[in-house]
């Protein structure tokens, strides 16, 4: 049993959940990623590690409310506790001193990126952050990330944005205002990873992706994560989650992550009509 | 590999001073051996096919206590018995089983406890038949040797099902600490002989239930969850503190718990990598390893979905790919799971199956199709990315290879297609790379095992062992727990130094 320091709501939809866990705390890094259940009954929900306090022992995730054990997930409190609070799962990102680094980020993915994006400030590079927000009031973080970068930009379709353009697109504006970038991050939905590796593409920049196949034990024994990278099968799980999103079979991904949208609406339906008659 | 072993001397002179007590003596006098030839072996009750194979309610009834006496009553309790030599963690057979024949089924279940912790678990899932029955002596001379597995069976139920369990005392504590990563049946093994050795031992595993394969891999209908847990709950009653949730390599290394006062390690991490065919089309949706199908399933609890969170595909027409246990077992899981059609594609024929008998028996009875000499060369999606088909190319049996099983040819233009919507590819798993990749020094074997000396399953590092799957690849749970014995004793004897 692990438990909950904080639960909150940041924006519509996505939640922060901050969990007493003092050895994943010790050992995590930036890029790792926590599998934990929110009760007995539960899925094994893998999420990202987003900050952790080593002192205090608890690791933070944002998660986006998509299916049944998020939207548990997401009702539970400060005080509760989760049966099962695993990791630090994956390989830590690679962190060193590459130049400038543009760290390209949404959603759920604005967190993910935020202990890559402190790790790569301290490595000494010069960090260009670009965040994505469907509109204004869904940005969360923004400070934070704002303050740890270089040079930092937003890209909305919110009539109060001066650009409307998605993050692929404003990427492609940024890289050339910029000048150089040695290497690009790019984390948050599939689309948002594999359109951004595809913008990069014409400019030969390497681009490391977060990948997030579902996931059942989260250490290499099932293969239920197996993604096609370079025409050989990975498992996300302890390969990755990093990969070179120029390598990534993205058709493959898409099609794999939405292997049980009816199964999910189902367990959602009839999870709500047990839960609130 | 040491699968079959010499008795000991020490264990040889136990054995004949069993057998030289009076009431054993009293016992083989009272019923002549050829009224014993006589008693035919006796039946496992099983549950209509049509009835279990539509649920996960256990397949076998288990044996009455009016049949297992009269099972008993077969033995001939030779006085050289074979049967202990065919069992890896070397049980006294000839004991316990004349027990059963007195009637003292409670005594006999401890007579097992004595060297197997989880007789409940090994009267169900181990290959008797190769092992401890393979030799029975009976067996040689009337054709059907005792039915050692059924009676171990019958009497752990009977010592659980009476609350009887009995746990030995534990001498004081030697101060040691052990550390067993893994709680699958080695792991379970070394931690409960070591508990009873007086070391403080703690299980570290990577799930959150312990079991290791008997929870996540082997179904509900051949091992019922409340079955293993009941033998785990024996084992923590030994003093073992179980840590789920904890990965070691990535929770903590073996280093840090070396930091924290463990004085010596056992790592049972098992075979956690799937293997794949690498035909094309493996990651079409629909496709499964069986460790991901058995796992939703078993471990997650998929066949109570939407009750249960974790879903799992139902196939119309599933195919599993492979011929031995894990494939049964994904097979029949598929049936209960609603399939019309639930086939198993194995590329040799039926007599190189490596399942066991009963299984293959279980699996036809229930409906399930067998196509042989057959292997997948490419899977076929739909738009959705979705198996809708797969080919197949047609095998004949050549040579004998390696494994002294004549080895499957391709027939040249024999190529078919099968519309399937469901498929597990059940073709063996690779050791779990994550302790090899954290633990430096620690020397890898073939095909990425932990090397060990087979003697003592001692591995390159002062104070660290190891044994199951993890140093095997893919063997069973009895060989698991003998390995698990064998570093059990010499982890004791390595602490008193």
């Amino acid at each position: 049993m692990a438990r909950i320091l904080r639960r909150e709501r940041l924006v519509p939809n996505v939640h922060l959940i901050e969990v007493h866990a003092p050895e994943v705390a010790k050992k995590c890094g930036p890029g790792q990623f926590v599998i934990l259940m929110p009760d007995d009954k539960g899925e094994r929900v893998p999420l990202s590690i987003a900050d952790w306090d080593r002192e205090r022992g608890s690791v933070v995730s944002v998660f986006m409310v998509v299916g049944t054990s998020t939207q548990k997930l997401s009702l539970l409190n400060a005080g509760d506790e989760v049966p099962v609070y695993v990791g630090p799962l994956g390989k830590p990102s690679e962190v060193r001193n590459f130049g400038t680094v543009l760290c390209a980020g949404g959603c759920f993915g604005i967190a993910a990126i935020h202990p890559i994006v402190r790790a790569l400030k301290a490595a000494g590079n010069r960090v260009v952050t670009l965040l994505d927000a469907k509109a204004g009031y869904l940005l969360y973080w923004e400070d934070r990330i704002r303050g740890l970068s270089d040079r930092h930009y937003v890209s909305s379709r919110d009539p109060m944005f001066p650009t409307k353009d998605y993050i692929s697109r404003r990427l492609v504006e940024v890289i050339r205002e910029e000048g150089r970038i040695d290497r690009v991050v790019a984390i948050g939905c599939t689309y948002l990873m594999s359109s951004c590796s595809e913008a990069t593409r014409p400019f030969g920049i390497p681009t490391v992706v977060s990948l997030n196949p579902i996931m059942v034990d989260g250490t290499g024994m099932c293969g239920a994560c197996r993604v096609t990278v370079g025409g050989k099968t990975k498992f996300a799980c302890v390969d990755g989650p990093d990969f070179d999103g120029h390598a990534v079979d993205w058709q493959e991904l898409f099609s794999r992550r939405k292997s049980y949208f009816d199964d999910e609406i189902r367990s959602l339906c009839d999870w709500e009509g047990r839960t609130f008659p | 590999m040491t699968d079959k072993k010499e008795i000991p001397a020490e264990l040889k002179e136990r054995l004949k001073s069993e057998f030289d007590k009076d009431w054993r003596r009293d016992l083989r006098k009272s019923v002549p051996v050829k009224e014993r030839m006589k008693v035919p072996r006796q039946k496992m009750p099983e549950r209509e096919a049509d009835e279990r194979n539509k649920d996960f309610r256990e397949v076998n009834r288990g044996l009455g206590p009016e049949a297992a006496v009269l099972e008993a009553r077969r033995c001939l309790d030779c006085a050289n018995p074979q049967c202990v030599a065919g069992c890896p963690v070397a049980i006294d057979i000839p004991s316990f089983v004349k027990l059963v024949e007195k009637g003292e089924f409670i005594a006999s279940a401890r007579k097992i406890k004595e060297t197997n912790a989880l007789p409940a678990i090994c009267g169900r899932v181990c290959p008797q038949e190769t092992q401890c029955e393979e030799v029975c002596n009976l067996g040689k001379v009337a054709g059907t040797p005792v039915a050692i597995g059924n009676l171990e069976r019958f009497v752990s139920d009977r010592e659980r099902l009476e609350g009887e369990v009995f746990v030995p005392d534990i001498p004081p504590l030697t101060g040691n600490k052990v550390a067993v990563i893994g709680a699958g049946p080695a792991g379970l093994t070394v931690a409960g002989e070591l508990a009873k050795k007086g070391h403080k031992v703690t299980i570290f595993e990577a799930l959150h239930i312990a079991g290791g394969v008997l929870v996540y891999g082997i179904p509900e209908f051949r091992l019922p969850k409340s079955i293993l847990r009941a033998e785990v709950d024996y084992v923590k009653k030994l003093g073992v503190e179980l840590r789920t949730s904890f990965v070691v390599g990535k929770t903590a290394t073996l280093d840090d718990l070396r930091n924290e006062g463990y004085g010596a390690f056992f790592i049972g991490t098992g075979a956690g990598l799937p293997n794949f065919m690498k035909v094309p089309g493996e990651n079409l949706v629909g496709v499964y390893s069986a460790n991901e199908y058995l796992t939703r399933v078993n471990l997650m609890r998929a066949y109570e979905f939407p009750e249960f969170d974790t879903p799992v595909f139902l196939g119309k027409k599933a195919v599993v790919i492979g011929g031995g246990n894990v494939a049964m077992d994904s097979v029949r899981t598929a049936k209960r799971l609603g399939a019309e059609k639930a086939i198993i594609i194995y590329r040799r024929s039926r007599t190189e199956m490596p399942a066991r008998t009963e299984e293959v028996k279980h699996g036809e009875e229930e409906g399930i199709e067998f196509h042989f000499l057959t292997t997948p060369i490419r899977y076929l999606g739909d738009e959705a990315g979705r198996v809708r088909a797969m080919e197949c190319l047609r095998m004949e049996l050549g040579e004998p290879d390696a494994s002294g099983r004549r080895r499957p040819v391709p027939l040249e233009g024999s190529e078919f297609t099968m519309e399937v919507d469901l498929v597990v590819v059940a073709v063996g798993q690779s050791p779990n790379p994550l302790i090899l990749q954290t633990t430096p020094d620690l020397k890898a074997g073939k095909w990425g095992t932990v090397e060990v000396d087979w003697s003592t399953m001692a591995t390159s590092l002062p104070g660290v062992y190891a044994g199951g799957d993890i140093i095997r690849g893919g063997a069973t749970v009895i060989l698991a727990m003998g390995d698990g014995r064998t570093a059990a004793a010499e982890i004791d004897r390595y602490l008193k130094k």
